[in-house]
């Protein structure tokens, strides 16, 4: 299982990258925005992706429908992990054909939460 | 301009005034006629005058305010956005701190799992006498082992826990250094309501409303995290929000 995660903040990568371990995926890599990730996600064999939203350059948002948009990509099964607390973005996240949706801040047993929750369900659908 | 006070009824009348009076040849009611006339003059001079000096006052006023407004665009705001990168590497350089104490403190908590793991086992089967001696020789230097190992590592533990512990220092002084900059844009947002009222410019009440049609486009702008008492409306609470609003889409 190798898993990328994307997020401008270092510090925040870091955090879901210990967490991410702690859970038992010790295969990640990183990104700090959607511009750097997405040539990341397709040229590599990445099963996961955890992003932000809100990052200079490409956002979060954007990167998950270039994903989307990809034929190679498209079903990454994708978990966005973000500060941004509106509902209208939520909504658009679901519609843009996220996986997850963790509001910052969060705790370990949410994220944990969630990432069973996709590997579940993508088992149950494949 | 006191033509418009000469040019009306009221002059018209005086006039009409003036020309019965001359004609009748009584100089004196011509005189006073006339002195009517030129105070009706007068005190239309004085309005503009008076109009002017209170526009001269209100000019000098908001040049006041621009002068302060001026200094704050020139020295106060790139003040504050120091004082705030520097909130930012601080919090930075805290968050670094713990989180490399972390790393730290949970390999050892690894490696005392397993450690002790092992010797629980060892000593069960010692305890139900199912080891011979040479296996019970071998348990002993083990145990010798993981004593030295543990008044080893010991400190290491305890100087993570203190770094974890002073990094939070950081909270005191990021928190001063934004209630500074708090009463800094105060201060820039009073100079601007004056200035807004002293140039005559209402205020649009629903200024911001307008924005919002503008951005009726397909991209959804990020606002970075809610603030509690500063955004308000469509915000969701809490996680289990997240999860309601999205199994209603579904999910």
């Amino acid at each position: 299982m190798k898993i990328l995660v994307v997020d401008d903040f270092s510090t925040m990568r870091r955090i879901i990258k210990n967490l991410l371990r702690d859970l038992g995926f010790s295969n990640t890599d990183e990104a700090d925005d959607g511009n750097t990730a997405l040539p990341k996600l397709q040229s590599g064999d990445f099963d996961f992706l955890v992003t932000d939203w809100n990052m200079p350059g490409m956002q979060g948002i954007d990167l998950l429908k270039a994903v989307r948009a990809d034929p190679k990509l498209a079903s990454l099964p994708v978990l966005m992990v973000t500060a941004e607390a509106k509902k209208e973005q939520i909504v658009e996240a679901a519609q843009a054909g996220v996986n997850g949706y963790v509001v910052k801040p969060f705790t370990a047993a949410t994220l944990k939460e969630k990432i069973d929750k996709i590997f579940e369900r993508i088992e149950a659908a494949g | 301009m006191s033509k418009n006070l000469i040019c009306s009824d009221n002059g018209l009348e005086y006039a009409k005034k003036l020309v019965d009076c001359i004609e009748r040849g009584d100089q004196e009611e011509a005189e006073k006629v006339m002195e009517d006339l030129s105070a009706l003059r007068e005190g239309q001079l004085f309005q503009e005058l008076g109009k002017l000096t209170r526009d001269l006052h209100d000019t000098m006023v908001s040049f006041q305010l621009d002068t302060n407004l001026a200094n704050l665009a020139e020295s106060d705001i790139p003040d504050a956005k120091e004082r705030l990168n520097h909130v930012i590497t601080m919090t930075e350089q805290a968050a670094e701190k713990t989180l490399c104490a972390v790393e730290v403190s949970m390999s050892l908590a690894d490696s005392l799992r397993d450690k002790s793991e092992k010797l629980h086992e060892n000593w069960g089967r010692f305890r139900k006498r199912d080891m011979d001696i040479d296996e019970f020789r071998k348990m002993s230097t083990e145990l010798d082992e993981f004593f030295q190992w543990l008044d080893q590592k010991n400190p290491e533990i305890s100087s993570s826990l203190s770094d974890i512990m002073m990094a939070q220092g950081f909270q005191d002084l990021t928190g001063q250094i934004i209630g500074r900059v708090i009463s800094m844009v105060q201060d820039v947002e009073e100079g601007l309501v004056g200035l807004i009222r002293m140039t005559g410019q209402k205020m649009a009440p629903k200024g911001g409303s307008s924005k919002n049609k503008d951005k009726d486009g397909p991209d959804i702008e990020a606002v970075g995290p809610a603030v509690p008492g500063v955004d308000k409306g469509d915000i969701v609470a809490s996680q289990d929000d997240v999860d309601d609003l999205l199994s209603s889409l579904g999910f």
